[in-house]
């Protein structure tokens, strides 16, 4: 009971405390702690009074405030003032320098945001920047990377790095370019440029939808863990559940198809969203060539039913990039794909009329005993198609054997006949002229020659 | 040209195709070359050149209706030939074209001809005595004739699948498109090699065998090419009938429908054999 009433005793005065000090909140008792440790190179005597914000900018508001090695110490006092940090005095981060005399030295320690953001700051020791960090990486990003130092703003604020519409730049000065992605090793390589032409990316730059997904939508704004971290949004068996947190309605068709099932047993072998829509470059799908591509996308796993699907009008059409015939989608569905012998599957037997009839108007029984995937070296399936392919190819082989050798050897003798044969010709020529002369003869139609009763040259 | 000239003054000329058979040939060549362009990128959907040929010729809503298109002109001149074939049996009472030297009919002579043909290949016998049609030419008469029956009939069951599902099981397409393939690419194969060098491209005759757009082959090749029918015409008063020498306009337009026909069926045959080979 007594500790209780001290406990309330404390908050009512904290609550006094923190709102009487608003414009310049008290500085967390850690990180008072921490910093001077940090600290201890710059020798601070410890009883000076806390430099102010003005003291600091005195010296730090000037353009030309450099390092000894020429890099830059400006910090302009209306871009701090107007940073979402701009209430707190510059020594609640740079805590070292709370007791410094100035001015201080060069090197200062690290600002430690968890003073502030521990939560954040323990998302972000989760992230795969932060564990390349860890391995020696010195491009993976950091707090300021993203959010800037002096001129932090809130991420509600449409100047701020971290406001939805701008999330997509900041993430590519880093994942667009290319010298931080050999520097990073960054496998995956450049993806802001084909997320910036997705439809995602165009919703956002150019529609200016807040409603459009950007990077941290699906990555996680501090977690950002590998995809092959199973706590990861994108792995593969989360993707599903990361994209239905806006397409809810596909993510239900989806969580009742038959790859979801094999999905959901985490041992890959299915796809999930990104496989087909592409993680980055995701395009519209009404857009026919991405259709057609999907096509290789089943291919990739379904070789089997893709090789036979080739073989007919439907995969050759395809296969030239034209969108005009069915693809597999037309006949499997898309979100929603259910073996054939799953009743509600539109390639159940009892469906082939509906779905095929959706392009072959008056298809009937008779004609859905088509094979779309008839595959000619099986006879136990397409036994009848198995006997025509082998007679066809008998067919050719015989055909251009025979011949072959027929044009071969005739081309060999023809060129010996024909030496000498413009003499001859000529000789031949000479002989038949000399012959007793003959004028045109009148006869008329013999049976089985042909006659041109009125042949003027055509 | 000059070699049309000296001929016109010098020998007299057979005729050995009527302008009917010309034509026909004409409708042939032009809807042959038309339906190879346009279907052998399907047959070959998966090499690189296949898309690209698609689209140049204007992308498949085009080539689907030009391979209609040039479908029903082959068509058209497979009735036409047979109308005509009719018309000479029932109507002149010709039947010559059942035996005999005018008949396309396969007969023992063409046997002994070919085996003859062989042993002169290797310089064993003197040239066997052909008649009117040789054996090589009723294969290509034959392979046409069969071709246009089953990939017109097929290609007919592919354009009206609906219609022809009234009566026939689905499976029937699966079978009707293979070999509507597989006999598009012995035909087109055919064409583009055998028969171009058979007519055209043999030493003889190279670069182009000018009788199937004149119509006219001169006394002196039809006495040393074709002995015996030569022979039947010169000992049958009056059936050696002076047809006149070819027409030069004639000659030059079917040297250049010739040799363009030709080029595009090499080339044809050149994107085929690189889809067979890589």
């Amino acid at each position: 009971m007594r500790y209780r009433g001290l406990t309330a005793t404390l908050a009512l005065f904290w609550t006094l405390a923190l709102s009487l000090s608003a414009r310049a909140p008290a500085v967390d008792a850690t990180a008072s702690q921490a910093a001077p440790t940090k600290s201890a190179k710059g020798a601070a005597p410890p009883a000076a009074a806390a430099p102010t914000v003005d003291d600091c900018l005195t010296c730090h508001d000037d353009d030309s405030l450099k390092r000894t090695n020429g890099t830059p110490l400006t910090v302009h006092k209306t871009v701090f003032t107007g940073s979402v940090h701009g209430p707190l005095a510059c020594v609640d981060c740079h805590a070292d320098l709370a007791h410094a005399e100035l001015p201080h030295a060069e090197k200062l320690a690290k600002v430690n945001c968890a003073t502030c953001h521990a939560d954040e700051v323990a998302q972000y020791q989760q992230s795969a920047h932060a564990a390349a960090r860890a391995g020696g990486s010195d491009v993976a990003a950091t707090c300021v990377s993203c959010h800037g130092m002096h001129d932090i703003k809130s991420k509600t604020d449409p100047e701020s790095r971290t406001y939805h519409l701008n999330i997509a730049a900041t993430c590519a000065s880093c994942h667009g370019n290319q010298a931080v992605i050999a520097r990073g090793h960054i496998a995956i390589g450049d993806v802001a440029t084909p997320f910036g032409d997705s439809i995602h990316g165009r919703a956002l730059s150019r529609s200016g939808l807040l409603v459009a997904p950007t990077c941290s939508d699906c990555h996680g704004p501090h977690d950002i863990r590998r995809k092959s971290d199973p706590a990861s949004r994108v792995a593969l068996e989360n993707v599903p559940a990361t994209c239905g947190k806006c397409h809810e309605g596909i993510a239900h068709q989806f969580a009742g198809s038959g790859h979801a099932t094999v999905l959901a047993k985490g041992k890959g072998g299915a796809p999930a969203c990104q496989t087909c829509h592409t993680a980055h470059a995701i395009i519209a799908a009404d857009d026919p060539a991405w259709q057609l591509g999907v096509v290789s996308q089943c291919g990739s796993c379904h070789a089997d039913k893709m090789k036979t699907y080739r073989d007919t009008f439907h995969g050759q059409v395809t296969k030239l990039g034209f969108r005009t015939v069915a693809a597999c989608a037309d006949c499997h569905g898309n979100h929603r794909i259910l073996p054939a012998g799953d009743p509600a599957s539109p390639v159940a037997r009892a469906n082939l009329i509906h779905t095929c009839g959706k392009c072959h108007a008056n298809a009937n029984a008779n004609f859905v005993k088509y094979d779309p995937h008839a595959d000619k070296h099986n006879p136990k399936r397409n036994a009848a198609l198995y006997v025509a392919s082998k007679s066809m190819q008998i067919l050719l082989i015989c055909t251009f054997g025979f011949f072959g050798l027929h044009s071969v050897l005739w081309l060999g003798r023809g060129m010996k006949e024909n030496r000498g044969a413009p003499a001859r010709h000529a000789r031949a020529e000479e002989e038949l002229r000399g012959a007793e002369p003959r004028g045109r003869s009148e006869v008329g139609n013999v049976q089985g020659l042909p006659t041109e009763r009125s042949d003027k040259d055509v | 040209m000059s070699e049309v000239v000296q001929l016109r003054e010098t020998t007299r000329h057979v005729l050995r195709f009527d302008r009917t058979d010309r034509v026909l040939h004409g409708f042939l060549m032009l809807s042959f070359l038309g339906l190879a362009s346009t279907g052998m990128p399907l047959l070959f959907s998966e090499a690189p050149w296949a898309g690209r040929l698609a689209r140049a010729l204007g992308g498949f809503a085009v080539t689907h209706r030009l391979h209609r298109i040039f479908a029903a002109i082959m068509i058209a001149v497979f009735v036409t030939h047979v109308s005509r074939l009719i018309v000479r049996v029932a109507v002149r009472n010709d039947y010559s074209i059942f035996w005999g030297p005018s008949s396309m009919v396969p007969q023992p002579k063409d046997l002994t001809d070919m085996y003859g043909h062989f042993l002169w290949f290797l310089g064993l016998v003197k040239r066997p005595s052909f008649d009117r049609f040789t054996y090589w030419e009723k294969f290509d008469y034959w392979a046409v004739f069969w071709g246009m029956a089953i990939i017109g009939g097929s290609g007919l069951m592919l354009w009206f699948p609906e219609v022809f599902a009234r009566l026939l099981p689905g499976w029937i397409f699966n079978i009707a498109l293979l070999v509507h393939g597989e006999e598009a690419l012995l035909a087109v194969g055919f064409i583009f090699t055998i028969h171009f060098f058979n007519s055209h491209l043999r030493p003889e005759k190279f670069p182009m065998d000018m009788v199937i757009f004149t119509g006219r082959v001169s006394e002196r090749e039809l006495r040393d090419e074709r002995p015996a029918e030569y022979g039947r015409l010169s000992s049958t008063a009056g059936r050696l009938h002076d047809a006149g020498a070819p027409s030069p306009r004639v000659w030059l337009a079917g040297r250049i429908v010739g040799s363009a026909a030709v080029g595009v069926g090499l080339a044809i045959v050149t994107l085929i054999v690189y889809a067979l080979v890589f």
